[in-house]
């Protein structure tokens, strides 16, 4: 007797969003099946990676993170054409300097690095304060501005701010990232508190603020799969794509940062710094994620070719 | 399992007799329905009947072990396709593989040894070790295999597809419930046989679904893992889920734990591939490397994944150091629940803080959910300043508490005596907090 293949009958999709625009414009979501299994279902739209651009230098990274944009880590225009190089889908410029302990820059200095960034790049960018929310929402107001009409994604948006940097996208043909902290209820009711200002569901991504390998990765795993599940079981209030965040937790955790000589029972730090940030990208993945906010270019490399492979049917 | 109290209640004697310890043969139809009761504590029930329920009752993943002793290994007995469904029940066995063409086999295998990781008093290693048959020859197999058992306690997987030379490394290794790998279509029945003689597990190898069902039917073996054959990484998470999906389905022939191979010739991809056969219903994965920098990801993520969501984890409530803190340092309190306290600690090292962090005991809950259910409360808080040791640390009287509980500190500062600063909401804001209102 033959083995007769289960398939779930799914009866909904998750939205589809478009980015930036021109030949570099690129699609996320669309999916009718649960994350690479295309026995099941239709899976339009690869994941995409995007590599951070600071509009500062960051100077507590660590120097495996610097070494790759020896010299462009000042010059955020220069910093974002290396990113093109290094085969980033996307570009996220995360406004630092905006932080009042920092430079406090004010929006408008944040718009200007914006556009000189848009103005030197063709891929889509994704545009991220500093995480003061009333700052961000402010930033956002200007930025969104000076790129009308490029497709940006934009944020983060959480229950504080989500008015001002929704109204932002919306004027401007934006969409933006949703970001509610491990709670798929508080995820939901932030999209329908956008929603509810007429923005539609397949602009909005959602920011679960994952956790990185080691540091709580499971959760936001099994939020991401319920969200999956949900949304092609038709609650369009999850049926978004979904951000994560990886590079900011992987690049935290102790695995990535200790040095050989201070825990060499764990390996090589080259080696192992990069896994780090690798494994939490595919693992997200498989469980339904579809934009990926990186640091090292090593990573895009690595998690490329996992995608290539992953992308290929697996239809019985 | 699978079966309502009333279906079992059709099974039994109904004779309402007690001798189970039930007032009713429904109540102990019901305990058995939730799995609380076994059916051996009736001794009325009927061979018949009992036949009927025990196969409906069995678990849909049989649960099958390998090796002997201390650092024996049990795979299977799985539930749920999705580990927010329930949990995760047994571990993904981790196995590193050499091969007796090797030159030093020993020496690969002392780094096998040494593959233990320490994560928060937690010990976590690798499970065991393949040895792989890639001389074809069965003397050289038999060698490597007594060389590997000689030098680690890890149970062993013997992998080669020739019964003669799987023969000859069970003379030196059967005792010890090494798992067989394995059969095939062209050699099942020899396989079988061996595995019969020793009463050891067995890999059965498919090419594809359907061969793999008509094998394990044909075998008449019960200790089993399967083996679709797939190797590329998008067909194999096709075959593990469907292998999942239909033993849950209670499709018997794949009622039994899987063995994958993350042999990619890329080392990161081979990295890569293993992970996602952790998260993805493999009950051994066997990977090449031996480099713990390889390694350490994968034992993480299992961790990770095999977390009962419906535990939360708890750090151990002790005085944590970070950096190199002094007399002048800050102390930083929150609760006991990793994933707080992994991002307080993640936070106060990523904003080059020598301080101290006091986790109060909460039962591993978070910091809102652990003041709202009267776990985080000035006396536990007074408490932990008292005896953990860290006023002896400290010459300041200064605690900062999280901003989400700012309601505790009046009364934190009434039974303990110190200055109660309000920290952040959020702990990513402690750097920025720290500076702005520390030795200021």
């Amino acid at each position: 007797m033959a083995v007769t293949i289960a398939k779930e009958k799914w009866t909904s999709k998750v939205g589809e969003m478009e980015l930036g625009t021109g030949a570099k414009a690129i699609k996320v979501g669309g999916e009718t099946s649960l994350p690479f299994l295309h026995f099941e279902g239709e899976i339009p739209n690869r994941p995409v990676m995007a590599l951070e651009v600071w509009d500062m230098e960051p100077t507590e990274w660590p120097d495996i993170l610097k070494k790759p944009f020896d010299g462009v880590l000042a010059d955020p225009v220069a910093w974002a054409k290396k990113n093109v190089e290094y085969g980033a889908d996307l570009i996220a410029i995360r406004f630092m300097s905006a932080h009042p302990d920092f430079k406090d820059a004010s929006p408008e200095e944040c718009a200007a690095t914006a556009k000189a960034v848009a103005d030197a790049v063709d891929v889509p960018l994704v545009l991220i304060g500093c995480g003061i929310e009333e700052k961000d929402a402010a930033v956002m107001e200007k930025v969104g501005e000076a790129l009308s009409g490029k497709q940006c994604l934009i944020g983060c948006a959480t229950e504080k701010n989500y008015k001002t940097i929704t109204a932002a996208a919306m004027v401007n043909g934006h969409s933006v990232i949703a970001s509610s902290p491990l709670d798929i209820n508080l995820a939901k009711q932030l999209n329908i508190l956008m929603t509810e200002m007429n923005l539609p569901t397949n602009r909005i991504a959602i920011d679960p603020l994952v956790g990185a390998l080691g540091y709580g990765i499971e959760y936001a795993y099994s939020i991401m799969e319920r969200a999956r599940m949900g949304a092609l079981m038709g609650d369009k209030m999850l049926a978004m794509p979904v951000i994560c965040f990886v590079g900011q937790e992987a690049w935290k955790a102790k695995e990535a940062k200790s040095p050989d000589e201070e825990t060499p029972e764990w390996g090589a730090l080259d080696k192992r710094a990069i896994l780090w940030e690798v494994v939490t990208t595919t693992s997200f993945a498989l469980a339904g994620g579809s934009i990926f906010i990186l640091r090292h270019p090593e990573t895009i490399k690595h998690v490329n070719a996992h995608f290539a492979k992953v992308m290929e049917s697996n239809a019985y | 399992m699978g079966l309502t109290g009333l279906a079992i209640f059709k099974q039994l004697p109904k004779t309402n007799c007690k001798d189970c310890g039930q007032p009713t043969c429904l109540a102990f139809a019901m305990q058995l329905a939730s799995g609380k009761a076994g059916l051996d504590q009736c001794p009325h029930v009927s061979d018949a009947a009992k036949e009927a329920l025990d196969s409906a009752s069995a678990p849909p993943i049989a649960l099958v072990k390998v090796g002997k002793g201390e650092k024996e290994v049990a795979l299977g007995s799985e539930t749920v396709l999705f580990r927010h469904e329930k949990r995760f029940e047994n571990p993904t066995g981790i196995a590193v593989s050499v091969k007796d063409t090797d030159g030093d086999i020993a020496s690969k295998v002392a780094a096998i040894n040494k593959l233990v990781f320490d994560r928060v008093g937690q010990i976590h290693s690798v499970n065991l070790v393949a040895v792989v048959n890639a001389s074809g020859d069965g003397a050289k197999f038999a060698e490597a295999a007594k060389t590997v058992q000689d030098n680690t306690e890890f149970p062993l997987i013997l992998v080669s597809e020739d019964p003669a030379a799987m023969g000859s490394a069970l003379e030196v290794t059967g005792a010890n419930n090494p798992l067989i790998c394995g059969a095939n279509a062209s050699n099942l029945e020899a396989m079988v046989e061996l595995a019969k003689k020793y009463d050891a597990p067995l890999v059965v190898k498919g090419n594809g679904l359907d061969e793999l069902e008509a094998l394990v039917e044909k075998s008449g073996y019960k200790k089993l893992f399967l083996d679709s054959g797939a190797r590329e990484i998008n067909k194999a998470l096709a075959d593990q889920t469907q292998i999942r999906r239909q033993a849950l389905k209670k499709f018997r022939p794949f009622g039994y734990p899987t063995i994958a191979f993350a042999d990619n010739a890329d080392p990161v991809q081979a990295v890569v591939d293993a992970s996602v056969y952790i998260a993805k219903y493999a009950g051994i994965v066997v990977v090449d490397s031996a480099d713990p920098a390889d390694l350490l990801p994968l034992v993480t993520l299992r961790l990770n994944v095999y977390t009962d969501p419906q535990k939360p984890i708890a750090v151990e409530s002790k005085l944590y150091e970070i950096g190199t803190p002094g007399p002048d340092s800050p102390v930083f309190v929150t609760t006991n629940f990793s994933l707080t306290y992994f991002n307080v600690q993640g936070d106060v090292e990523s904003g080059r803080i020598n301080g101290y962090i006091l986790p109060v005991d909460t039962d591993g809950i978070s910091v809102m959910t652990g003041w709202a259910a009267g776990k985080f409360t000035p006396e536990k808080i007074t408490e932990m300043l008292n005896t953990s040791g860290v006023a002896e640390k400290v010459t300041h009287r200064k605690v900062i508490i999280p901003g989400g509980v700012a309601v505790l500190s009046g009364k934190l500062n009434e039974i303990s005596g110190w200055e109660v600063l309000v920290g952040p909401r959020e702990s990513g804001g402690i750097p920025s907090f720290i500076k702005q209102r520390w030795g200021a």
